[in-house]
Protein backbone atom coordinates (compact mmCIF):
# COMPACT_ATOMS: atom_id res chain seq x y z
CA UNK A 1 0.00 0.00 0.00
CA UNK A 2 1.23 3.30 -0.60
CA UNK A 3 1.92 6.48 1.11
CA UNK A 4 -0.67 8.46 -0.90
CA UNK A 5 -3.18 5.91 -0.42
CA UNK A 6 -2.84 5.71 3.98
CA UNK A 7 -2.88 9.33 3.41
CA UNK A 8 -6.30 9.25 1.43
CA UNK A 9 -7.64 7.24 3.92
CA UNK A 10 -6.47 9.29 6.68
CA UNK A 11 -8.21 12.14 5.19
CA UNK A 12 -11.27 9.90 4.73
CA UNK A 13 -11.33 9.33 8.15
CA UNK A 14 -11.08 12.75 9.57
CA UNK A 15 -13.88 13.73 6.77
CA UNK A 16 -16.42 11.24 8.20
CA UNK A 17 -15.63 11.22 11.66
CA UNK A 18 -15.98 15.70 11.56
CA UNK A 19 -19.58 15.35 9.31
CA UNK A 20 -20.72 13.02 12.19
CA UNK A 21 -19.27 15.16 14.97
CA UNK A 22 -21.46 18.53 13.28
CA UNK A 23 -24.24 16.37 12.65
CA UNK A 24 -24.00 15.42 16.66
CA UNK A 25 -23.48 19.59 17.36
CA UNK A 26 -26.55 19.40 15.21
CA UNK A 27 -28.75 17.27 16.85
CA UNK A 28 -27.30 18.68 19.97
CA UNK A 29 -28.84 22.21 19.35
CA UNK A 30 -31.98 21.25 18.55
CA UNK A 31 -32.61 18.96 21.95
CA UNK A 32 -31.40 20.79 24.45
CA UNK A 33 -33.73 22.27 26.27
CA UNK A 34 -32.03 25.58 27.11
CA UNK A 35 -29.63 28.18 25.68
CA UNK A 36 -26.62 27.33 27.71
CA UNK A 37 -26.74 23.63 27.11
CA UNK A 38 -27.08 24.44 23.39
CA UNK A 39 -24.47 26.64 22.83
CA UNK A 40 -22.23 23.92 24.68
CA UNK A 41 -23.35 21.89 21.65
CA UNK A 42 -22.40 24.97 19.38
CA UNK A 43 -18.69 24.80 20.39
CA UNK A 44 -17.26 21.69 21.55
CA UNK A 45 -18.40 19.42 18.98
CA UNK A 46 -19.16 21.79 16.20
CA UNK A 47 -15.25 22.76 16.70
CA UNK A 48 -14.18 19.88 16.49
CA UNK A 49 -16.31 18.58 13.97
CA UNK A 50 -14.75 21.77 11.93
CA UNK A 51 -11.30 21.19 12.70
CA UNK A 52 -11.70 17.33 11.63
CA UNK A 53 -13.13 18.32 8.58
CA UNK A 54 -10.13 21.08 8.03
CA UNK A 55 -7.51 18.24 8.50
CA UNK A 56 -9.48 15.84 6.23
CA UNK A 57 -9.04 18.54 3.29
CA UNK A 58 -5.49 19.59 4.10
CA UNK A 59 -4.63 16.10 3.85
CA UNK A 60 -6.76 15.62 0.40
CA UNK A 61 -5.83 18.68 -0.99
CA UNK A 62 -1.79 18.98 0.05
CA UNK A 63 -0.74 22.62 -1.69
CA UNK A 64 0.82 24.93 -0.43
CA UNK A 65 -2.20 28.00 -0.98
CA UNK A 66 -5.03 25.69 0.24
CA UNK A 67 -3.13 24.46 3.39
CA UNK A 68 -2.29 28.70 4.41
CA UNK A 69 -6.32 29.04 4.17
CA UNK A 70 -7.32 25.91 5.89
CA UNK A 71 -4.78 26.71 8.96
CA UNK A 72 -6.43 30.19 8.92
CA UNK A 73 -9.97 29.13 8.88
CA UNK A 74 -8.90 26.67 11.75
CA UNK A 75 -7.24 29.21 13.37
CA UNK A 76 -10.49 31.54 13.44
CA UNK A 77 -12.33 28.77 14.27
CA UNK A 78 -10.85 27.91 17.93
CA UNK A 79 -10.54 31.69 18.61
CA UNK A 80 -14.24 32.98 17.73
CA UNK A 81 -16.78 29.97 19.03
CA UNK A 82 -16.28 30.69 22.38
CA UNK A 83 -16.54 34.19 22.59
CA UNK A 84 -19.75 33.62 19.90
CA UNK A 85 -21.02 31.01 22.81
CA UNK A 86 -20.21 33.36 25.69
CA UNK A 87 -21.97 36.72 23.92
CA UNK A 88 -25.41 34.59 23.36
CA UNK A 89 -25.20 32.80 26.90
CA UNK A 90 -24.48 36.16 28.63
CA UNK A 91 -27.46 38.05 26.68
CA UNK A 92 -29.52 35.02 26.92
CA UNK A 93 -28.62 35.57 31.59
CA UNK A 94 -28.94 39.01 31.14
CA UNK A 95 -32.34 39.00 29.54
CA UNK A 96 -33.28 36.28 31.52
CA UNK A 97 -33.95 33.70 29.31
CA UNK A 98 -32.51 30.83 31.12
CA UNK A 99 -34.35 28.18 32.20
CA UNK A 100 -33.60 28.48 36.16
CA UNK A 101 -35.52 25.21 36.85
CA UNK A 102 -33.08 23.29 35.18
CA UNK A 103 -30.17 25.00 37.35
CA UNK A 104 -28.44 22.82 40.84
CA UNK A 105 -26.35 26.21 41.33
CA UNK A 106 -26.50 29.48 39.96
CA UNK A 107 -23.70 31.16 41.98
CA UNK A 108 -24.15 34.46 38.69
CA UNK A 109 -27.46 34.95 40.05
CA UNK A 110 -26.66 37.56 43.46
CA UNK A 111 -23.71 39.59 41.29
CA UNK A 112 -25.62 40.34 38.07
CA UNK A 113 -26.92 43.64 36.73
CA UNK A 114 -30.89 43.55 36.97
CA UNK A 115 -32.11 42.68 33.47
CA UNK A 116 -34.48 45.61 33.25
CA UNK A 117 -31.74 48.09 34.05
CA UNK A 118 -28.46 47.36 34.74
CA UNK A 119 -26.90 49.76 36.85
CA UNK A 120 -24.62 52.26 35.15
CA UNK A 121 -21.35 51.76 37.03
CA UNK A 122 -21.42 47.84 36.49
CA UNK A 123 -22.45 48.48 32.89
CA UNK A 124 -19.41 50.35 32.29
CA UNK A 125 -17.23 48.08 33.69
CA UNK A 126 -18.25 45.20 31.77
CA UNK A 127 -18.69 46.59 28.71
CA UNK A 128 -15.25 45.99 27.25
CA UNK A 129 -14.54 42.19 29.22
CA UNK A 130 -11.82 39.61 28.77
CA UNK A 131 -13.71 37.51 26.02
CA UNK A 132 -14.11 40.38 23.44
CA UNK A 133 -10.42 41.49 24.12
CA UNK A 134 -8.85 38.21 22.23
CA UNK A 135 -9.03 39.85 18.86
CA UNK A 136 -11.61 42.04 19.33
CA UNK A 137 -9.56 44.22 16.18
CA UNK A 138 -9.90 42.20 13.79
CA UNK A 139 -12.82 42.76 11.33
CA UNK A 140 -12.37 39.54 9.79
CA UNK A 141 -12.60 37.64 13.08
CA UNK A 142 -16.49 38.38 13.21
CA UNK A 143 -16.25 36.48 9.62
CA UNK A 144 -14.76 33.14 11.32
CA UNK A 145 -17.18 32.62 13.78
CA UNK A 146 -20.42 33.18 11.13
CA UNK A 147 -18.91 30.85 8.43
CA UNK A 148 -20.92 27.87 10.18
CA UNK B 1 -4.02 56.74 22.66
CA UNK B 2 -0.46 58.16 23.90
CA UNK B 3 -2.28 59.77 26.96
CA UNK B 4 -3.54 56.33 28.26
CA UNK B 5 -0.55 54.57 27.78
CA UNK B 6 2.58 55.18 29.83
CA UNK B 7 5.11 52.98 27.82
CA UNK B 8 4.90 54.50 24.01
CA UNK B 9 7.51 52.28 23.37
CA UNK B 10 5.98 49.03 24.85
CA UNK B 11 2.54 50.26 22.95
CA UNK B 12 4.12 50.61 19.88
CA UNK B 13 5.71 47.29 19.92
CA UNK B 14 3.14 45.41 20.38
CA UNK B 15 1.08 47.70 17.61
CA UNK B 16 4.12 46.50 15.46
CA UNK B 17 3.82 42.65 16.18
CA UNK B 18 0.22 43.13 16.00
CA UNK B 19 0.84 44.93 12.08
CA UNK B 20 3.30 41.72 11.01
CA UNK B 21 0.35 39.34 12.36
CA UNK B 22 -2.31 41.57 9.96
CA UNK B 23 0.53 41.63 7.01
CA UNK B 24 0.93 37.46 7.25
CA UNK B 25 -3.27 36.82 7.52
CA UNK B 26 -3.33 39.09 4.49
CA UNK B 27 -1.05 36.95 2.62
CA UNK B 28 -2.53 34.18 3.36
CA UNK B 29 -6.18 34.88 2.29
CA UNK B 30 -4.80 35.73 -0.91
CA UNK B 31 -3.36 32.40 -1.06
CA UNK B 32 0.01 33.50 -1.55
CA UNK B 33 3.20 35.62 -0.20
CA UNK B 34 4.09 38.90 -2.97
CA UNK B 35 5.37 42.12 -2.74
CA UNK B 36 1.60 43.69 -3.74
CA UNK B 37 0.52 40.95 -0.91
CA UNK B 38 2.78 42.65 1.24
CA UNK B 39 2.20 46.07 0.31
CA UNK B 40 -1.35 46.07 0.33
CA UNK B 41 -1.01 43.92 3.54
CA UNK B 42 0.69 46.83 5.37
CA UNK B 43 -2.20 49.56 4.14
CA UNK B 44 -5.25 47.68 5.37
CA UNK B 45 -3.12 45.75 8.52
CA UNK B 46 -2.17 49.67 8.94
CA UNK B 47 -6.12 51.04 8.65
CA UNK B 48 -7.14 48.16 10.82
CA UNK B 49 -4.82 49.34 13.67
CA UNK B 50 -5.83 52.72 13.14
CA UNK B 51 -9.70 52.50 13.40
CA UNK B 52 -10.51 49.51 15.23
CA UNK B 53 -7.52 49.97 17.98
CA UNK B 54 -7.22 47.05 20.90
CA UNK B 55 -7.45 48.08 24.18
CA UNK B 56 -3.60 47.98 25.51
CA UNK B 57 -3.35 44.38 26.54
CA UNK B 58 0.79 43.95 27.09
CA UNK B 59 2.14 40.90 27.35
CA UNK B 60 4.70 40.67 30.07
CA UNK B 61 4.97 36.94 30.23
CA UNK B 62 7.53 35.57 28.57
CA UNK B 63 6.97 31.77 26.89
CA UNK B 64 8.01 28.11 27.90
CA UNK B 65 8.17 26.04 25.16
CA UNK B 66 7.29 22.83 27.27
CA UNK B 67 4.96 23.94 29.25
CA UNK B 68 3.12 25.43 25.78
CA UNK B 69 3.47 21.98 24.54
CA UNK B 70 2.06 20.42 27.60
CA UNK B 71 -0.98 23.36 27.29
CA UNK B 72 -1.23 22.04 23.42
CA UNK B 73 -1.54 18.56 24.18
CA UNK B 74 -3.68 18.40 27.16
CA UNK B 75 -6.12 20.74 25.00
CA UNK B 76 -6.09 18.88 22.22
CA UNK B 77 -7.12 15.74 24.18
CA UNK B 78 -9.53 17.55 26.50
CA UNK B 79 -11.42 18.75 23.25
CA UNK B 80 -11.96 15.51 22.19
CA UNK B 81 -13.32 14.16 25.05
CA UNK B 82 -15.18 17.06 25.68
CA UNK B 83 -16.79 16.99 22.03
CA UNK B 84 -17.78 12.93 22.42
CA UNK B 85 -19.19 14.13 26.04
CA UNK B 86 -21.49 16.60 24.79
CA UNK B 87 -22.56 14.74 21.18
CA UNK B 88 -23.30 11.09 23.60
CA UNK B 89 -25.67 13.93 25.53
CA UNK B 90 -27.00 15.27 22.35
CA UNK B 91 -28.21 11.71 20.91
CA UNK B 92 -29.11 10.01 24.06
CA UNK B 93 -32.79 9.48 24.00
CA UNK B 94 -35.07 11.32 27.16
CA UNK B 95 -32.39 12.79 28.59
CA UNK B 96 -32.40 16.26 29.73
CA UNK B 97 -29.24 17.43 31.57
CA UNK B 98 -29.22 18.94 34.59
CA UNK B 99 -26.46 22.60 34.47
CA UNK B 100 -24.91 24.92 37.30
CA UNK B 101 -23.41 28.00 36.95
CA UNK B 102 -20.36 28.31 39.09
CA UNK B 103 -18.17 31.71 40.04
CA UNK B 104 -14.98 30.44 39.78
CA UNK B 105 -12.26 33.54 41.20
CA UNK B 106 -9.22 33.39 39.32
CA UNK B 107 -5.63 33.55 41.16
CA UNK B 108 -3.70 35.59 38.35
CA UNK B 109 -6.20 38.56 37.54
CA UNK B 110 -4.65 40.18 34.47
CA UNK B 111 -7.15 40.67 31.48
CA UNK B 112 -4.92 38.63 28.90
CA UNK B 113 -4.90 34.97 31.67
CA UNK B 114 -8.53 36.20 32.45
CA UNK B 115 -9.43 36.04 28.19
CA UNK B 116 -7.02 33.47 27.40
CA UNK B 117 -8.96 31.25 30.80
CA UNK B 118 -11.92 32.33 28.91
CA UNK B 119 -11.40 30.78 26.01
CA UNK B 120 -10.00 27.48 26.81
CA UNK B 121 -12.31 26.34 29.10
CA UNK B 122 -15.31 27.21 26.61
CA UNK B 123 -13.76 24.17 24.96
CA UNK B 124 -12.92 21.93 27.67
CA UNK B 125 -15.42 18.71 29.28
CA UNK B 126 -18.19 20.27 30.65
CA UNK B 127 -17.55 24.13 31.17
CA UNK B 128 -18.67 27.52 29.18
CA UNK B 129 -17.66 31.16 30.25
CA UNK B 130 -21.43 32.86 30.51
CA UNK B 131 -19.99 35.94 32.34
CA UNK B 132 -16.54 37.90 33.59
CA UNK B 133 -16.26 40.24 36.48
CA UNK B 134 -13.04 41.75 35.57
CA UNK B 135 -12.44 43.79 38.51
CA UNK B 136 -13.04 40.65 41.07
CA UNK B 137 -11.02 38.53 38.44
CA UNK B 138 -13.87 35.54 38.71
CA UNK B 139 -15.33 33.55 35.49
CA UNK B 140 -19.25 32.77 35.74
CA UNK B 141 -18.97 29.16 33.87
CA UNK B 142 -21.91 27.06 33.18
CA UNK B 143 -21.43 23.33 33.97
CA UNK B 144 -23.26 21.12 31.56
CA UNK B 145 -24.46 17.84 32.98
CA UNK B 146 -24.29 17.84 36.65
CA UNK B 147 -25.64 15.08 38.18
CA UNK B 148 -24.15 15.37 41.87
CA UNK B 149 -21.98 18.33 43.94
CA UNK B 150 -18.62 16.61 42.48
CA UNK B 151 -19.28 17.39 39.35
CA UNK B 152 -19.34 21.02 40.75
CA UNK B 153 -16.11 20.91 42.29
CA UNK B 154 -14.53 18.84 39.64
CA UNK B 155 -15.17 21.80 37.21
CA UNK B 156 -14.01 24.29 39.25
CA UNK B 157 -10.82 22.24 40.06
CA UNK B 158 -10.15 21.28 36.37
CA UNK B 159 -11.27 25.14 35.42
CA UNK B 160 -8.22 26.26 37.62
CA UNK B 161 -5.75 23.27 35.95
CA UNK B 162 -6.75 24.92 32.61
CA UNK B 163 -5.15 28.96 34.38
CA UNK B 164 -2.15 27.18 36.01
CA UNK B 165 -1.58 25.25 32.60
CA UNK B 166 -1.77 29.07 31.16
CA UNK B 167 -0.27 30.89 33.55
CA UNK B 168 3.11 27.98 33.39
CA UNK B 169 3.12 28.16 29.73
CA UNK B 170 2.97 32.26 28.87
CA UNK B 171 2.83 33.77 32.35
CA UNK B 172 5.44 35.72 34.12
CA UNK B 173 7.91 34.80 37.08
CA UNK B 174 5.94 36.81 39.70
CA UNK B 175 2.39 35.28 38.15
CA UNK B 176 3.71 31.68 38.29
CA UNK B 177 4.96 32.99 42.36
CA UNK B 178 1.08 34.26 42.68
CA UNK B 179 -0.39 30.86 41.36
CA UNK B 180 1.89 28.86 43.37
CA UNK B 181 0.72 30.72 46.82
CA UNK B 182 -2.36 32.12 46.28
CA UNK B 183 -5.48 29.89 47.67
CA UNK B 184 -8.45 29.07 45.70
CA UNK B 185 -11.97 29.69 47.84
CA UNK B 186 -15.07 30.05 46.40
CA UNK B 187 -17.11 33.13 45.92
Amino acid sequence: MSVGTVVDWLAAVALVSGALLSLAAGIGVLRFPDVLDRMHAATKPQVLGVLLLLVGLALRLRTAADLGMIMLVGVFQLATAPVAAQMIGRAAYRSGRVDRSLLDVDELAGHQPDPAGPRPQRADSRSGDGGSQAEGGDPRSGDGGQRE
Amino acid sequence: MSGASSRPTGRRRDQLIALGWLVVVWNLLWGHFSPANVLTGLLVGGSVLLFFPLPPVSFGGRLRPRALLVLAGTFVVELVSASIHVAAIAVRPRFRPRGAIIGVPLRVRTDLNLALTAELLSLVPGTLIVEVDREAGVLYVHVLDVRSPADISGSRERILAVEERIVRAVGSEAELRQLLTEPTEAP
